[in-house]
């Protein structure tokens, strides 16, 4: 219960900081995207269930705000911190190499599920030119911001959540 | 006992996979429900914004304390090296004075002739600042410190001291959120000034950087729009009140079709820096049945 709650500020917490202060540390327009890192962090730390909640939540937030359409980046955040949950049992969570790299690869994935979901559709092309503009810059600013932020959530969730039954989330126990 | 404890993982492996095909669907329904039948959020919009906004008001707050602070202390230091400067500034900005009277008298001719100083002032409008934006890199929309209580309605157009801003596209009680013009996403018909040829500004993610829009579907015959055409919402529009100046033309070429023109346009409002604007609180839908009324 106590980790819920926890967790919930946090969430919430990033969302003011990604729509309010991210904005004044932008590099040529470009924004990091912190509410993936906390999703990447916490699927990472905690398993997949925690990372998809995590995901779901952050996404719905972004949705009632900013979004289009409801649910649709609630989708997307749930399957990066799904996926990223993956690594929770293979990886130790006190390595930053682990949730760099996988940062890189769910906002890769992040950015090209917006780009073929919501312009693809509506028969804008050049992809190339998005990628070089918005998806490679962010990706490598979002890698850079997990090198100082990982740290912060990994010490919340050792001092003030309660740890996770390993086994419980963990693909190898069945096999 | 040993049975018993693997049944209980398994169940709870099963659990999380389960759970992700079960959010899917959700997640999905939810998307075909506001996309198909346009079924309404606003309450839990409502009830999240209740949470949120008092937060990013605040946020917004001590941001723009502290700009001022800063501004003060470097103020503080530059103003004995000013008053010297200002001193000779005086003299030729006198100068400057007479020719922007006669500036002045000119700009009153031409609004005269443009009908956009009445227009403009005539609106009611709502000063507000922006107080959030889009977490993401893809879209373009803020959100603004008033709502419905102000009586912001969705639909109102938003304008910044210069030109159009966007669009406001859901209201809470004391929050809106406002799609601007350059979003990749968004469309107005416009039309230019001289001609009353009609277009459309549609926002364009690869022309951001550059603050410029793309424009199409402009017939123009007899070749008269050039560059430096000014470009206002035109009196077609569905949404937009009439008149509002969207900016000037920079590029223009005839389409394959040999009809059409399209190209891009300027807008003199600088979209990175925005902090106020205002919001028109008549759509264009009233402005229309007021017109009949009388």
């Amino acid at each position: 219960m106590k980790s819920k709650i926890v967790l919930f500020f946090t969430i919430i917490a990033c969302f003011l900081l990604q729509s309010t202060l991210i904005h004044t540390i932008a590099i040529g327009s470009i924004t990091p995207n912190l509410l993936l890192i906390l999703c990447v962090s916490m699927g990472l730390m905690r398993g997949r269930k925690s990372g998809m909640w995590t995901g779901f939540f952050c996404g719905v937030l972004t949705d009632l705000f900013f979004g289009s359409v409801l649910g649709f980046y609630a989708m997307v955040y749930m399957f990066a911190g799904f996926l990223s949950g993956y690594t929770y049992r293979i990886y130790y969570d006190d390595d930053l190499k682990v949730p760099m790299l996988l940062t890189a690869v769910m906002d890769l994935f992040y950015n090209l599920a917006v780009y073929g979901l919501q312009f693809l559709l509506r028969g804008r092309l050049g992809l190339f030119t998005y990628l070089y503009r918005i998806i490679i810059p962010e990706i490598v600013y979002t890698v850079f911001l997990t090198v100082i932020v990982y740290r912060i959530f990994y010490q919340i969730n050792h001092r003030f959540m309660n740890p996770v039954r390993k086994e419980s989330e963990s693909i190898w126990v069945l096999k | 006992m040993k049975n018993l404890k693997k049944k209980f993982r398994f169940r709870i492996h099963l659990k999380s996979k389960h759970l992700l095909v079960i959010m899917t669907f959700f997640c999905v329904s939810a998307i075909i429900a506001t996309l198909a039948s346009g079924v309404s959020s606003t309450p839990v919009k409502e009830i999240a914004g209740m949470i949120v906004v008092p937060f990013e008001k605040s946020i917004a707050a001590i941001g723009s304390w502290l700009t001022d602070m800063n501004q003060t202390f470097r103020e503080k230091e530059e103003l004995i090296a000013q008053n010297k400067e200002l001193q000779s500034a005086v003299d030729s900005l006198t100068e400057q004075n007479n020719i922007l009277i006669q500036d002045q008298a000119e700009l009153a001719r031409l609004e005269e002739l443009y009908e956009l100083n009445e227009e403009y002032s005539d609106y009611p409008k709502v000063a507000a600042r922006i107080i959030a934006k889009d977490p993401g890199n893809w879209y373009d929309t803020f959100m603004i410190n008033r709502g419905s209580n102000d009586g912001i309605r969705v639909n109102n157009n938003v304008i910044a001291g210069k030109g159009l801003v966007g669009i406001v596209t859901e209201v809470g009680s004391t929050w809106a959120t406002v799609r601007s013009i350059i979003d990749d996403s968004s469309n107005v018909s416009a039309m230019t000034v001289s001609t009353d040829d009609t277009c459309v500004i549609e926002g364009d993610l690869e022309l951001i950087d550059e603050g410029k829009l793309r424009f199409s579907q402009l017939y123009d015959r007899e070749d008269k729009v050039s560059v430096g055409e000014r470009i206002v919402t035109s009196n077609i529009s569905e949404k937009y009140v009439e008149g509002l100046f969207i900016g000037y033309v920079s590029a223009i070429e005839l389409d394959t079709n040999n009809l059409t023109k399209t190209g891009t346009i300027v807008t003199p409002v600088d979209f990175q820096h925005l902090k106020d604007v205002f919001v028109i609180t008549v759509n264009k839908e009233d402005a229309i049945q007021g017109g009949a009324e009388s």
